[in-house]
């Protein structure tokens, strides 16, 4: 249970950062927060022989507001979601979803970034991120791109990142007016790995019909219902909508089996968090048009 | 065997090291500082024995290389009490109402009930509860530790007032 040897690089600078992925290639890591990466080095589930501590490392940590979009620096830390008031106020879905994340401990020390770049399975800023819209910077010696959330996570823990790359900035998008939020998840204790989640935006026009829809659940990456998102739209939220809505979303739902859960069980837990995400979230618009809501 | 220097504070006292970088800062605490009240229980962030405050942050002590540490202000469980002869209240809570029984667990625990105290003063029992979910115990059931918090948070703010 301790980690095999490495060497270890502290850079200052991005440039620097950049410069040793680019020199080390697949036998370097990036740390950030540690919080996923640290456990399988002690599991000796993976071995990095050079290891790039992206702490030090000047400018990648920030959260702020630019023309309108929230801008994320990779290694803020997921707590950050939580206390900001910007956050609560124009993203609370990334309040909501980052309260789920394991616990105060590891929150306070695991990044935006990091999480997105592990893409592991139900984690839950990857389901956020792409309800949102987000798109997010990666950046090589040589190369910087911008990848949308929805195209960047592949596979189970795989996404678009290069082995010379590193995701250096989300940006997240205003949501429309009035829009409604809710983040939904199934753990068997309080901050354990997510069994099923689902993540929901609605905004209603002034008729109270749906004008703009998003639905995001877990799976094996990020699963964003387009299709049901669609069928939603101009329609007026009720009980039965948002029933027909889950079941559209969730009858062909690729999702797999192990020793917590079976890929039955996923499914139908899906179906129910994704009618609940979509009730509250539209009930929140509905509150919002009333300038009722805090 | 590469190794790096390594200086931080620990409960107000500055001390040095030099350290493999795969030294996870746990051990460095216990065997090269000797402070041994951190405790080292699943070494994969889920226990929660070997949280400590680091430059007044909530944290794994076992998913932290000692490295990263360099430079940082530490607090573990050997500097909560206000003196050698006096007991943190919390501390003093945790004795009286049996917030313990084997105490494995408890130097975590009563970092993480510090912090919460910090941040809400007055916390609901959910709160406690779910600060605590980052903390196993596999003794007490959670009761009397929550009621250890909850008259500690008390007699602070009595205190305060």
């Amino acid at each position: 249970m301790k980690p095999a040897k490495f060497d270890y690089y502290d850079p200052t600078t991005l440039d620097e950062a950049l410069s040793l992925l680019a020199q080390f290639g697949d036998r370097a890591r990036p740390l950030a927060g540690g919080q996923s990466l640290v456990p399988l080095m002690n599991f000796r589930l993976i071995r990095p022989a050079h290891l790039i501590d992206l702490n030090g490392v000047a400018g990648l940590s920030y959260l702020k507001i630019d023309d309108g979009a929230l801008r994320l620096g990779a290694t803020t830390r997921q707590r950050e979601l939580e206390r900001s008031a910007d956050v609560a106020k124009r993203w609370p879905l990334l309040r909501d979803a980052a309260g789920f994340i394991g616990h105060v401990q590891i929150r306070n020390r695991g990044t935006i970034g990091g999480s997105l770049a592990h893409a592991f399975p139900s984690a839950e800023l990857p389901v956020a991120m792409v309800s949102l819209d987000a798109s997010l910077t990666l950046r090589s010696k040589t190369n910087q791109r911008t990848a949308r959330a929805e195209e960047f996570f592949l596979s189970y823990m795989t996404t678009m990142l290069q082995p010379d790359e590193l995701l250096t900035e989300i940006s997240v998008p205003a949501l429309p007016a009035q829009s409604g939020w809710s983040y939904h998840e199934v753990s068997r204790r309080h901050g354990d790995f997510a069994l099923a989640g689902a993540a929901s935006l609605i905004a209603l026009d002034a008729n109270g019909a749906i004008q703009h829809a998003r639905l995001t659940l877990t799976g094996a990456t990020p699963i964003r219902s387009q299709d049901t998102e669609e069928f939603l739209l101009g329609e007026r939220p009720s009980e039965t909508l948002f029933r027909d809505a889950a079941r559209r979303a969730t009858e062909n739902l690729e999702q797999d089996s192990d020793i917590h859960a079976s890929a039955e069980y996923r499914r139908e837990v899906c179906a129910v968090l994704a009618r609940r995400a979509l009730m509250r979230a539209a009930q929140r618009s509905a509150e919002q048009m009333k300038g009722t809501t805090q | 065997m590469t190794t790096r220097p390594v200086r931080l504070t620990v409960n107000g006292r500055e001390y040095t090291g030099q350290v493999e970088p795969r030294k996870l800062l746990t051990d460095f605490l216990r065997d090269d500082l000797g402070l041994t009240g951190t405790h080292v229980g699943c070494e994969q962030g889920v226990c929660g024995a070997c949280t400590i405050s680091l430059n007044g942050e909530l944290v794994r002590s076992c998913l932290l290389f000692a490295v990263q540490a360099n430079g940082a202000e530490l607090k573990t469980v050997e500097g909560i009490a206000p003196s050698a002869t006096e007991l943190h209240p919390l501390q003093e809570k945790f004795w009286q109402l049996h917030g313990l029984q084997c105490g494995f667990c408890t130097p975590g625990i009563l970092l993480t009930a510090e912090a919460l105290l910090k941040e809400i003063p007055n916390p609901s029992e959910t709160e406690i509860r779910e600060w605590l979910s980052g903390n196993l115990c596999r003794c007490t059931g959670y009761q009397n530790i929550v009621a250890a918090i909850q008259e500690a948070a008390k007699a602070m703010n009595n205190a305060k007032s």
